[in-house]
This record gives C-alpha cells, sequence and structure tokens, in this order.
C-alpha cells in the first residue's frame, strides 16, 4: 500500500507542475493535503491522504461508503481537526491560520450538504442569503431580490423562495442547497454526494446546474461522489479513496477503464475484485 | 493467576476511577462550552432576533404550565400548613409560610423544574437535530460561529427569562394560598394579605429571583449542551433530549442547595 502512496505523491506533483498550460493557473495547487491523517478512538479513518486539486479545476473524490472521503473533506472546510498532516489552501496552511484568517479563508468556500442542511426554521429565502444577511452586506428587503436571482439560476420560481425547506421535495432541496452555496460567490465549492437520494434525471439536472455554476463563476469544485455517471459528467479530475488512503489519480472521463483494478471494479461496480466489501454474517 | 485476581479486587476501584474522570472530564467540557458562549455574548455581532425569539419561547409560552404550578403549590401550601400548625394552635401563620415557601424556594425551583422540561427538552431536540442533520456544519461554512448563533442567544435569553417567570409565579402562589386562606380555613381578606406582607422582606424574593436566573442558566445551558453533542440519528437526539431534562433537574434542585447554603448563611 505505501508504494502506491509514494506513487500517487509523485504523480500527484508531476500533474500539478504541468498544470500551467493555459499561463493563467500558478503552481501552487488551490488544495492540498499531504499525509493527512484522522482517527476516530481506534478506528483509522485517513491514513495519510495526499491529494492536489488544481485552481479552477473540477476534482471528483471516489469512494465507498466509509472510505473516508466525508472526513476529507470536512477536514478542508476545518470543521473536523485532523490528527496530523498538512492542509493548505492557496498555499498557507491553513493549522497556522488565526481564528480570523481562518473564517476568511471558509468565507470563500461554499458547500453544498449531502442531504442539503438547510435551515428549517427559516424561509427558503433566508436559507439562501443566509450568509450574506449574517454579515450584513445585504439589507433582508434586498436579500429577497438576490434570493429570487440565484434561485433563477438554479431554475427554481421567485416563489419557492417563501416556502419552508420541508415543503420542498429532495431535488428542489438539493436545489436550495446549491443557490446557498453559490450564493456569496465563493471560489472553491464542496459538493458532498450531490446526486445521492435524487431519482436518475433529478441526478443529471443537478450536475448539469453544478457543471454551470462552477464555470460561471470560474471556481474550483470538490466533489465527492460514488455515483459514476454523475462523477464523468461534473469532474475535470478524478482521485479514489480507499481505507483512508488516496488509491489513484487520474481524468475523470477514464473512469471505468483506468487500468488500477480497483478503481474499475469500483466504477463498474462490479462485486468480484481487489475490493471486498466487509460484510458480517 | 495472581494478577488476575488482584484485577478482580481492584475492578470496582477501577470503574470509580473512570466514572470520577468521566465525571470531571464531563464537568470541564460544559464549563469551557459555557465560557465560549458567554464570551460571544460581548463580542459582535449579536443576534438580538434571535434572542427575542428564544425569550418569547421561554417566558411567554411557559407562562401557563408555570402559573398552573405556582397556583396549586400554594393552595396546597394553605391546606397543608394549617392542618399543622392547628396542632400547636400557629394557624395564623398559615400566610407567611406560604409566602416565604413561595418566593424563597418552590417558585424558583418549581418553575425551574417546569421550564426544563418545557425548553431544555425542546432545546436539544431543536440543536441535537440540526447536529444530526449537518446544520451545524452548515452555520460554520457560511460564515456564521454556530455557538454565537445558537448558543449565545438562548442562555442569555434563560438567564433573563425565568427571573420573569418566577416573579408571576410568586403572586400566582400566594393568590393561591390566598384563596383557600379565605375560602375555605375562615381567614379574613385583609388580615391574610397583611400576615403575607407584613413579615416578607425584599431579600426573601430578590434570593428567589438570583436562583431562577442560575437554574434559567443551567436549564438552556444543558438543552444547548445536550443537543449540540447529540449523536447520530433519532436515537441521538431522543437521549440527548431525555439527558438535558434529567441533567438540568438535578442540577437545580443540588444548586438550589448550594445557592440557599450561600444566600442565607449570614
Amino acid at each position: 500500500m505505501s508504494d502506491t502512496r509514494q506513487g500517487t505523491m509523485s504523480d500527484t506533483r508531476d500533474g500539478t507542475m504541468s498544470d500551467t498550460r493555459d499561463g493563467t493557473m500558478s503552481d501552487t495547487p488551490k488544495i492540498r493535503l499531504r499525509g493527512v491523517r484522522k482517527s476516530f478512538g481506534s478506528k483509522v479513518v485517513l491514513d495519510g491522504v495526499d491529494l492536489d486539486i488544481r485552481a479552477g479545476h473540477s476534482m471528483v473524490i471516489l469512494g465507498g461508503s466509509g472510505s473516508g472521503k466525508s472526513v476529507t473533506l470536512k477536514c478542508v472546510l476545518g470543521l473536523i481537526p485532523p490528527d496530523s498532516g498538512l492542509i493548505e489552501i492557496d498555499g498557507r496552511d491553513v493549522a497556522s491560520l488565526s481564528r480570523m484568517e481562518r473564517e476568511a479563508v471558509n468565507d470563500r468556500i461554499g458547500m453544498l450538504f449531502q442531504n442539503g442542511a438547510l435551515f428549517d426554521s427559516l424561509p427558503v429565502w433566508e436559507n439562501v442569503c443566509f450568509k450574506l444577511l449574517a454579515q450584513g452586506r445585504l439589507s433582508r428587503s434586498k436579500a429577497r431580490d438576490k434570493a429570487a436571482e440565484v434561485l433563477a439560476q438554479v431554475g427554481l420560481a421567485p416563489s419557492v423562495g417563501d416556502l419552508s425547506p420541508s415543503e420542498l421535495s429532495g431535488g428542489m432541496q438539493k436545489r436550495v442547497g446549491l443557490a446557498r452555496a453559490i450564493a456569496a460567490e465563493p471560489d472553491i465549492i464542496f459538493f458532498d454526494e450531490p446526486t445521492t437520494g435524487l431519482d436518475p434525471i433529478m441526478g443529471a439536472v443537478i450536475d448539469g446546474l453544478i457543471v454551470d455554476v462552477v464555470k460561471r463563476l470560474g471556481a474550483t469544485a470538490v466533489s465527492i461522489t460514488h455515483d459514476m455517471a454523475s462523477a464523468r459528467r461534473i469532474g475535470d479530475d478524478a482521485a479514489m479513496i480507499h481505507k483512508g488512503q488516496i488509491i489513484w489519480r487520474g481524468g475523470a472521463h477514464s473512469l471505468g477503464e483506468t487500468g488500477n483494478a480497483m478503481v474499475d471494479q469500483f466504477a463498474r461496480g462490479e462485486r468480484e475484485g481487489p475490493i471486498q466489501m466487509e460484510l458480517r454474517r | 493467576m495472581a494478577p488476575a485476581i488482584l484485577n478482580r479486587i481492584l475492578d470496582p476501584v477501577a470503574a470509580i476511577g473512570r466514572a470520577v474522570i468521566g465525571l470531571l472530564r464531563g464537568t470541564g467540557a460544559i464549563a469551557l462550552f459555557a465560557a465560549e458562549a458567554i464570551s460571544h455574548l460581548v463580542r459582535p455581532p449579536f443576534y438580538g432576533r434571535l434572542f427575542l425569539k428564544a425569550f418569547i419561547e421561554i417566558a411567554w409560552f411557559s407562562l401557563p404550565v408555570v402559573a398552573l404550578t405556582a397556583l396549586f403549590t400554594g393552595m396546597v401550601l394553605a391546606l397543608q400548613s394549617y392542618t399543622g400548625f392547628a396542632r400547636f394552635n400557629a394557624e395564623g401563620a398559615v400566610a407567611n409560610v406560604v409566602v416565604l415557601s413561595i418566593t424563597r424556594e418552590l417558585g424558583p425551583v418549581l418553575a425551574g423544574l417546569m421550564v426544563a422540561g418545557r425548553i431544555g427538552a425542546a432545546f436539544a431536540a431543536e440543536i441535537g437535530t440540526m447536529r444530526v442533520t449537518d446544520q451545524i456544519d452548515a452555520l460554520s461554512t457560511l460564515s456564521t460561529n454556530p455557538m454565537k448563533y445558537l448558543v449565545a442567544p438562548r442562555l442569555l435569553a434563560g438567564t433573563l427569562a425565568l427571573p420573569l417567570l418566577v416573579i408571576v409565579a410568586d403572586t400566582l402562589g400566594v393568590m393561591g394560598g390566598w384563596l383557600i386562606g379565605t375560602q375555605q380555613l375562615g381567614f379574613g381578606s385583609g388580615a391574610y394579605l397583611k400576615a403575607t406582607f407584613d413579615f416578607l422582606q425584599l431579600w426573601d424574593v430578590l434570593s428567589g429571583l438570583i436562583k431562577a436566573a442560575v437554574f434559567g442558566f443551567i436549564i438552556t445551558l444543558m438543552g444547548c449542551w445536550s443537543g449540540y453533542h447529540s449523536g447520530g440519528g433519532a436515537q441521538g437526539v431522543g437521549r440527548a433530549t431525555t439527558s438535558a431534562v434529567v441533567a438540568s433537574s438535578i442540577l437545580i434542585l443540588a444548586v438550589d442547595y448550594v445557592l440557599t447554603a450561600l444566600l442565607f448563611s449570614r
């Protein structure tokens, strides 16, 4: 396993250096993880995650349930402190930042949660403009107009703004969650299993919206998913995490034909292969 | 073999040790949680709207249950103390006993227990649900400190609302005693009220209000703490709700003793 990791690290480094092809991007990856470890009690969830995410690109992190995808994301967001390892955003070690600086970094990050995580005590429009209102960047009356504008970008009518989140269908909740994530125009957006729990058509619609907003904002996107169709649609790059380590990195288009037995098994959803599900009898 | 026997002998000691360490760790964690929440009360931004919402929830919507509890307690007190004092011809002390018991002890403690059931449970369930549905994490990603947004306004509201409720409880408790005293026990209305207020001192009422403020803080703190650290799923939220009510009820009774000892030690 350590061989695989070393291989991944050098691949990553090479890949990063050659990313300056269009001359507009710096050598520094937008997000850089090195040796990130996290355990909960005796359970090791992240076992030295190394990953570079290029600015302006869309990275998809694949992995089965319990492989450490969500924890990786939460570590980058600062919601969970890693036990050890380095996390850099724009070349700055986030562990060394003061609380204010960390808040400033988080200010530029948007996040779409798996189940939407909409505030059910607030109407949709307040959910969408929550950050802008909290920071006093908009008055309540202007926030209503802004919410209608952002809701339109995710294909929802302005009247949805007056509804409560509990009145929305799963697909609409995802769209409102997306609207909330992009309302403050962040330059990094995280998507936690954006299509989970949706029918395939709604999944494709959400993916389309994600691609559109990421392109329009010029943002760096990081999605975690185990939905292959979604991964191919929204990702430029892809990485696979297994047992707390990145075991592969490559183009999202090549998923299913990567030559890596584990990734290909996962991408094709095959029962037999190097990845054995731990089932208790 | 010897170590096995030794282990068996030491097992209870180890268990006690673990429990003590767990208790100390928990107490320390709650104290830090409270200190952080208080620190947010003096640093902007302030969420006045959320404070007002929590204040109305606690003060206004707890009014019926607190009022009824106090009224019936005053009535029962008058009846019981009359029966007791009649045995040595001291029926005249009924009004005094009612007002002192209500203002010093029963008003704050019973209002506290009632509010612990209503508000402690409601806050733990609401914040616990927010925890398990990632809404608390979502707050963090939206540049909003969850402690400042969820906990600080509720703590302040609880601390300020409970004394107001206790003023109502004191009034209705005394009214309950007066009702029974005049309607059933044969006291004159004026004489009962005179006996009530002749011996009542401002400190009797104030000490009850101080207790109420502390109980309000404890109830909201335990409700927020339990919800904030709620485990996963519906079961986790259920456990958080139960522990909020149980912990705040026990703490109210324990702290009541400590406060009584402190406030009336002179």
